[in-house]
């Protein structure tokens, strides 16, 4: 497979923004290599779109720059080029096709420059790439949402832009689909070696595309790091909470630094002893025994045992206090019945200490 | 705290979003709103400004003697018209929509034939063809053997007669409208009430007519203003309405202010009927479930059932278009060697220049509205917009009045300023020209082309704008790559309908003619007048040849409205009736 060089890095700095003077965006700053892809993830209005859409060109920046393969692209003050000159292409999330225009004249939209037999082979060889090339003469309303989004891919890799923006491409489409397209996106970004940014709201779908991830709160850039430093060391409990389902206890941590959740001890960490913490347990880290004698373990029964997916999602009751529950996540051949008495442990991997919010 | 980061004005919008052209900012586009807004509620403020001048004894003698009949004219009519296009108008679009019967198809666009006859010439027709010498007395007296006048013939000259002739026109708003909401209904609804138990005609009573409610009575709402707009019918009918009666004040009493009274009355009357249809849509909002159309399954009619659908759908389009479209051309056959002449031409030369114009400024003004509504992000600023489109619903008749007197006013000040200064005076600047006409004409018809095209406008999305920007085109290229093409259809539509409306349009085009002036309308109207209805077919014909063509584009639309495709080329067409 040939490899082309990478596309140009991208650099965000103090980038701020208002809508009547609410705030999108608060000082972001972040970079990323070229060629490589970067999730904005974060919950719907969190700012991760209009992130998207300055540094596309396509809402005017207020305050920061951006620069793209070192050139400022954005700046307040300073120049801010036109999106047409940015040299980036944009996936939109309800694909915004053309629809006077055959998928083929869609694709071939960016293609002026070309001449037409140029433009024809172009579009051809893109069409192909993207694995639609038999729509060509189709029109998008004839299309399924999956067959739109390839060619709106197609349309904007056609110019060949340095940089792919793509606000939220997979979430219209239904789960077969996004599997799909998401490897052909992989795969064609990586052979162009085109840096691109995700808009997602899928922690999953960041953490399986990206290079980097960056999360996004009340337009707040809340952590920024490679997928596995985002989800092994949250930096705080909404990014640990954000990046996978959470159970969430609060606690005081004890004289020797052990914080009793009543569930089991946890380290605090770094937090002084008296304090007031508040401990995330994701829902697989909630081991299921069925020891029961185990004296590191707390007892607990099986109020509810539902296998999902691949995993039974297990809700626990502890023995010894009726009516206070934590969920677990196990895989499905260790699932127990429902009524079960369980031996319940804490695996520190997925254990995460914070302070208490409120006392901060 | 201070806080030196640009904050978005109510005006300010992405900036690849709309037409960022440089130059018009936020004030240019507000100033043209206020230009607008300014031009069309002008005549409606003058108009509604005379309810509170005192006019005299013109007025008081008025009230006392003509004005109940006109107001018991006006209900009469109301009602009239209202039943009989709500039987005809709902019945029919139920009976093409819903079932299948002999000639359905060939109804589902016949149907609208009508809409191509304007009132005052079906009215001139129908007077012509029942009077004592025309055919069908003639007819009659051959046939028994009658003599003089001593068998009972309806006078079709009378209120019954003019509700007649009106219900034939005018149920077309009701058909429309009420089939496009029959089928925009998702199939499943009606199916789920069979599967509740409903026979297919209770389906109708208790799931398709109260589904529909909303845009049966914007029909009717719309058929209604026109019946109160109408002039020519009434006149020639003698029924005494404030149509009439607000040219009677003006040209026989001379005095423009007490017809601004009579017509500040008249509108309350029609204000009454907007606000009606607002609060039965208002009360409840009835989205459509399902996008996509389906051909519904239909009710298969068979024996005296499908006999009865295939009159009842006939009735109106041999009595409303066949039979006086039929003696226009007779006529036309009988009298154009001496009425088409070189004089006739420039009338119709004249006529297509004035209509075309104003369907240019219209479409104009419609799309500067549609753009500045789309640039900005300010509720407040669409709702004005939205206001600009109340001229559709004042009559013609009083919208003259309204835009007489101001213009008159401003000449004579203007006359009087240059007689002191420059010691000339330039004469009718405003009122009296075509521009006095022109601005009438966009007025009234402005919510035609602003609905045609702000509907088209909505297709464009603003991430297509975006994508356009980000594939490397610039703002002009925007504009001329996606925004013309895909709005060709909308503006073409609005064009078209304009053109046809001030072809036809005539009490403003009666009361604002500049001297010298002749249209179509007018020459029918003349003739008529003095009882050449023969004579007056050529023109009248003409008007409805020219009437044909919005008919035919509608129903083109409504024949491909069964796919999704196509129901987006019928919006654009739909949205050109003001709802």
């Amino acid at each position: 497979m040939t490899s082309a060089p990478p596309g140009p890095d991208l650099s965000i700095d103090g980038l701020t923004h208002r809508f009547d003077r609410v705030a999108a965006l608060e000082d972001i700053s972040l970079e990323i290599g070229g060629g490589q892809i970067l999730a904005l993830l974060g919950p719907s209005g969190c700012g991760k779109s209009t992130l998207l859409r300055l540094v596309a060109g396509l809402e005017a920046i207020q305050r920061g720059s951006i620069a793209i393969g070192g050139r400022k692209v954005g700046a307040a003050p300073g120049p801010d080029l036109p999106p047409e000159q940015r040299n980036v292409g944009f996936l939109f999330q309800d694909y915004a096709l053309f629809p006077h225009l055959s998928a083929a004249d869609n694709v071939g939209f960016g293609l002026q420059h070309l001449g037409a037999a140029e433009r024809r082979n172009r579009v051809g060889e893109v069409l192909e790439r993207v694995g639609v090339s038999g729509l060509a003469g189709a029109y998008p309303h004839t299309l399924s949402g999956g067959q739109q989004q390839r060619i709106a891919l197609a349309r904007a890799l056609a110019p060949s832009p340095g940089m792919l923006l793509l606000d939220e491409p997979l979430s219209d489409l239904d789960a077969r689909q996004r599997h799909g397209l998401a490897d052909t996106l992989l795969a064609v970004l990586r052979e162009t070696g085109t840096t691109a940014v995700v808009v997602t709201h899928d922690p999953e779908e960041a953490m399986y595309v990206a290079d980097r991830i960056g999360v996004l709160r009340d337009g707040r850039l809340m952590q920024f790091g490679p997928p596995t430093a985002v989800y092994d060391r949250p930096a705080s409990p909404f990014v640990a909470k954000f990046m996978s389902d959470s159970n969430r206890l609060t606690g005081i941590v004890g004289e020797s630094g052990i914080i009793d959740t009543g569930w089991g001890t946890v380290d605090s960490g770094s937090l002084p002893p008296g304090r007031s913490a508040q401990v995330l347990i994701r829902y697989q880290g909630v081991g299921i025994g069925f020891d029961v004698a185990n004296s590191g373990a707390v007892r607990a029964r099986v109020l509810r045992s539902r296998p999902i997916g691949g995993n039974t999602l297990v809700v626990l009751e502890a023995a010894d206090r009726p009516g206070e529950t934590l969920y677990a996540r196990t895989p499905a051949r260790h699932a127990p019945w429902e009524g079960d008495c369980v031996a319940v442990t804490l695996d520190p991997a997925h254990v995460f200490v914070f302070p208490s919010a409120n006392a901060k | 705290m201070p806080d030196d980061s640009p904050v978005t004005a109510p005006f300010a919008s992405p900036r690849a979003g709309i037409l960022p052209f440089r130059l018009p900012t936020g004030a240019v586009w507000g100033l043209g709103l206020a230009t607008v807004l300014g031009a069309v509620l002008l005549p409606i403020a003058t108009v509604l400004a005379h309810l509170f001048v005192p006019t005299g004894d013109l007025w008081t003698h008025l009230a006392s003697t003509v004005l109940p009949r006109y107001v018991a004219n006006t209900l009469w009519l109301i009602a009239g018209v209202g039943a009989l296009t709500l039987i005809g108008g709902v019945g029919t679009a139920w009976l093409v929509s819903l079932c299948r019967f002999p000639g359905r198809r060939f109804f589902s666009w016949a149907l609208l034939l009508p809409f191509a006859m304007p009132a005052y010439v079906i009215a001139y027709t129908y007077t012509g063809l029942l009077d004592f010498a025309g055919p069908v007395q003639t007819g009659l007296r051959d046939l028994f053997g009658w003599t003089g006048a001593d068998y009972p013939a309806p006078n079709i000259r009378s209120l019954p007669g003019a509700i007649a002739m009106l219900s034939l026109v005018l149920y077309p708003y009701v058909y429309l409208l009420s089939r496009s909401a029959f089928l925009e209904q998702s199939i499943c609804s009606l199916e789920v009430s069979r599967t509740l138990g409903c026979t297919p005609a209770q389906a109708m009573w208790r799931v398709a007519l109260p589904l529909a409610r909303p845009s049966i009575v914007a029909g009717m709402a719309l058929a209604l203003l026109e019946a109160l707009n109408e002039f020519g019918a009434m006149q020639h009918f003698g029924v005494d309405t404030f149509t009439t009666g607000i040219f009677r004040v003006w040209l026989a009493d001379g005095s423009p202010a007490a017809a601004a009274k009579l017509a500040s009355v008249f509108l309350i009357f029609v204000f009454a009927i907007l606000a009606l249809e607002r609060r039965s849509r208002g009360r409840a909002a009835f989205h459509h479930m399902s996008i996509r159309y389906r051909p519904l399954p239909g009710w298969r009619l068979t024996g005296w059932r499908a006999a009865f659908a295939v009159v009842f759908c006939a009735t109106p389009v041999v009595f409303g278009f066949a039979a006086p479209a039929g003696a226009l051309l007779w006529w036309t056959w009988l009298s154009a060697a001496e009425v088409v002449d070189a004089d006739f031409i420039r009338l119709l030369v004249t006529s297509v220049v004035l209509a075309g114009s104003a369907a240019l400024v219209t479409v104009a003004v419609a799309l500067f509205l549609a753009y500045a509504a789309r640039r900005s992000a300010s509720r407040l600023f669409r709702g004005l917009t939205r206001l600009a489109a109340l001229g559709y619903a004042v009559p013609g008749a009083v919208l003259a009045v309204g835009i007489v007197i101001p213009f008159a006013a401003l000449d004579e000040r203007i006359n009087a300023l240059g007689g002191e200064i420059f010691g000339l005076s330039p004469g009718l600047i405003f009122s009296g020209t075509v521009f006095a006409l022109l601005f009438a004409y966009a007025v009234r018809f402005l919510a035609i082309s602003y609905g045609a095209i702000d509907g088209g406008l909505s297709r464009v999305t603003g991430h297509m704008d975006d994508a356009a920007r980000t594939l490397g085109a610039n703002a002009t290229g925007v504009v001329r790559r996606i925004h013309a093409p895909m709005l060709r259809p909308s503006i073409a539509a609005a064009g078209l309908l304009i053109f046809v409306d001030v072809l036809k349009e005539l009490p403003a085009t009666l009361l604002l003619r500049p001297f010298g002036i002749d249209t179509l309308a007018l020459r029918t109207y003349e003739y008529a007048t003095d009882e050449q209805l023969v004579e007056a077919a050529p023109s009248a014909l003409a008007i409805v040849l020219a009437g044909v063509l919005p008919v035919i584009l509608l129903s083109r639309a409504m024949r491909r409205s069964s796919e999704p495709r196509e129901a987006e080329e019928i919006a654009p067409i739909a949205a050109g009736t003001p709802v």
